[in-house]
């Protein structure tokens, strides 16, 4: 009669873990394919303006930015800078810069191409005018103001 | 006699892989979706010295000082006053002379030709204006634009204009309504 033992266990059945790992993996690559990793370090400081009403930027990779603000490092003082890529730069560097990101772009998307200003709120204009003019030059009409959204001022 | 199971894999430590995989991305994930004002700055002018002709009763000006101060017109405003001024001004009026000009046009994807106003804004700061008011007068602008959008689409398709889904109807509206500002050169009055 003790072949067939009707095995009532006293313990409790421990719970099936076997598919945790694979939530985890789920979780896993929905944030590996939207990491966006920071392209470049930040070396001026930017509190972005606030605005109602912003559009979302379509195609990142269509997207250059330029960076204008005071000075991480303060030893370089308090003037607003401008940074381009990696390093400071002045308003006649601009065009060089036009040009470099249009050429790492496609050729057919080149003219489809936005410049982000991404501007500390602080500012003075007449820096970022002088931007304007160096993107108008360099016939980099289509711009884009980088602000914070925020649904009622 | 029954098959003997074979020895499984633990997998348990598994999740434990996965999971600090999981935080590493967590923690160099940025989400910041970019968002911002979109503008076309107008081409490079040629001949510096060609001055469109734009009469006087078409334009609403707008100045921004080196105090962020703002006057509209040559009367005195603020920002949260400018967004109903500009749907004012650029409303319809074609036997008003205190309005802009009105025309006819043909809107080729409607089909037939709509009264619209020659209205512009003229933006113009201060070099020592600071981003900040620049921004709020831009985005002042940009809701009024954005509000008579709204008003065309409803009165064309009974819905707002960031429901459209048609590329086609979005279109029309963008004809309808042409973001119509302009900015001067800067000036360097109040110094930096």
């Amino acid at each position: 009669m003790a072949k067939f033992k009707t095995s009532k266990t006293k313990a409790e059945p421990a719970i099936n873990t076997a598919s945790l790992p694979d939530i985890i993996f789920i979780l896993l690559f929905f944030f590996m394919v939207t990491t966006t990793m920071r392209e470049n370090t930040l070396m001026v400081k930017i509190k972005l303006p606030e605005a109602t009403q912003v559009q979302k930027l379509q195609k990142k990779s269509l997207v250059a930015y330029i960076y204008i603000g005071e000075p991480v490092n303060k030893t370089l003082g308090t003037k607003s800078r401008i940074q381009l890529n990696d390093s400071y730069a002045t308003v006649n560097d601009i065009p060089e810069f036009v040009t470099k990101e249009r050429q790492a772009r496609n050729e057919a998307e080149r003219n489809m191409m936005t410049f982000a200003l991404k501007v500390d709120e602080n500012t003075k204009m007449g820096i970022v005018t002088d931007v304007k003019q160096e993107l108008r030059k360099a016939n980099a009409l289509k711009i884009n103001y980088s602000t914070r959204k925020v649904l009622k001022r | 006699m029954a098959k003997r199971a074979a020895p499984e894999i633990n997998a348990g430590s598994m999740a434990d892989i996965a999971f600090l995989l999981l935080i590493f991305f967590l923690v160099t994930t940025t989400m910041d979706v970019d968002t911002g004002i979109t503008r076309i700055l107008p081409p490079p002018v040629k001949n510096k010295n060609e001055n469109v002709d734009v009469k006087e009763r078409n334009v609403l000006k707008v100045l921004i000082n080196s105090h962020d101060l703002m006057l509209v017109n040559g009367k005195p405003a603020n920002v949260s006053n400018l967004t109903t001024k500009v749907v004012e001004f650029m409303s319809l009026h074609p036997n008003d002379k205190s309005y802009p000009q009105v025309q006819e046009k043909f809107i080729p994807l409607l089909g037939k030709k709509v009264l619209m106003s020659k209205g512009i804004i003229s933006l113009k700061n201060d070099r020592g204006t600071s981003y900040k008011m620049y921004i709020s007068v831009q985005d002042a602008i940009a809701k009024a634009f954005n509000e008579m959008k709204d008003q065309q689409s409803l009165k064309y398709y009974g819905v707002k204009y960031d429901q459209l889904v048609d590329p086609n109807k979005i279109k029309v509206i963008n004809k309808l309504v042409p973001i119509r500002v302009s900015e001067a050169e800067p000036e360097n009055v109040g110094g930096q």
